[in-house]
């Protein structure tokens, strides 16, 4: 951010500062540390990260702290995000989606929290937008529903319902297991975490230009304010359009982790 | 010359999805206002077609920088 800033001040050489678009992602460590050659360098993302989780532990302790029948505020607020997600879980889930329930919203709001510190001021910058965290996430999600289809179904069961599903004439089995096998395992949890993070980087980007533009252009020449003022104009819906891609992608992680997980608990038909 | 064909990538594989998340979604909202007693349902299930369709566009995104 800070390159991209300093090159628009002086001199706007935008070809330099495009080819390295990971100057706005990629932060130096502020503390070294390595631990069995693994590099565990804290930086600016990690810190925010750190934040946020404390931020949505903070606000959850003290929404359940002295629970009561006539819910206050910020108890209605805890109970109504926990209502939403258990609805999620027993809508595609079924019944056996209760089990679930403390999963999915601990998905639910890990991702809201991680995704919302993009339009907080001062962080500006979702976690979520380093491949780690979403490859993370949808690691987890893919041991749980692979572990539930063992589970649930018996190790031999599921892999053979995965590979060859019933009610497909048998010839086609050569170009469907392959399909099947590749879908389930690898593009499902790889997709999940994709979509998440090509949306956060995106909308980060989009940020990112919108503010700088209103930054560089606002104070410059009159023909170049007129460009800031629109920027400074258009921020506000950039903002609300962000918010709503950070509510929509924190509920597509969590109802797609239900859909896996409902198709171990219950073999597609 | 290759940031040009990196964009392509993308520009390309977002067409097929593009068509393909505007049938999806038209029809879901046909179907929604033809029986809206049924919109949850509809609106779960078209969150999951549109988790499918978009992965293609997905791909490309990644591609688009793996290239």
């Amino acid at each position: 951010m800070t390159l991209l800033l300093a090159a628009a001040e002086w001199g706007g050489e935008f070809d330099g500062v495009l080819d390295d678009i990971n100057a706005l992602f990629d932060f130096p460590a502020i503390w070294h540390l390595e631990l069995f050659g693994i590099d565990l360098s804290i930086n600016r993302t990690i810190l925010i990260a750190w934040f946020m989780t404390l931020v949505c532990a903070t606000i959850f302790v003290m929404a359940f702290r002295r629970p009561s029948v006539v819910p206050s505020k910020l108890q209605s607020i805890g109970e109504l995000t926990i209502d939403f997600v258990r609805q999620i879980a027993v809508d595609i889930i079924g019944p056996k989606g209760l089990k679930f329930v403390p999963l999915l919203t601990t998905f639910f709001l890990f991702v809201f929290f991680m995704n919302i510190a993009k339009i907080t001021p001062f962080l500006m910058l979702p976690p979520t937008s380093r491949i780690a965290f979403p490859l993370f996430l949808a690691g987890i999600a893919w041991f749980v529903y692979v572990g539930v289809g063992i589970k649930e179904q018996g190790l031999v069961h599921y892999f053979k319902e995965l590979a060859f599903p019933p009610g497909v004439p048998k010839a086609l089995y050569v170009i469907l297991t392959p399909i099947e096998l590749v879908s389930n395992l690898v593009l499902r949890p790889f997709t999940l975490a994709i979509r998440l993070f090509a949306n956060m980087v995106a909308g980060h980007i989009l940020v990112v230009i919108t503010l700088v533009t209103a930054h560089v252009f606002l104070p410059s020449l009159p023909a170049g304010t007129a460009l800031g003022v629109f920027a400074v104009i258009i921020s506000p819906l950039v903002f609300g359009f962000e918010l709503l891609i950070i509510g929509l992608q924190a509920y597509i992680f969590t109802m797609l982790t239900a859909v896996y997980i409902s198709s171990s608990v219950e073999p597609a038909h | 010359m290759e940031n040009l064909g990196n964009g392509l990538v993308f520009g390309l594989a977002t067409l097929g999805p593009g068509i393909g998340l505007g049938i999806l979604i038209g029809k879901a909202i046909e179907s929604m206002a033809r029986q809206p007693e049924a919109a949850g349902q509809v609106r779960t299930t078209m969150f999951i077609g549109i988790a499918v369709v978009e992965a293609l566009a997905l791909l490309g995104f990644v591609l688009a920088f793996a290239i």
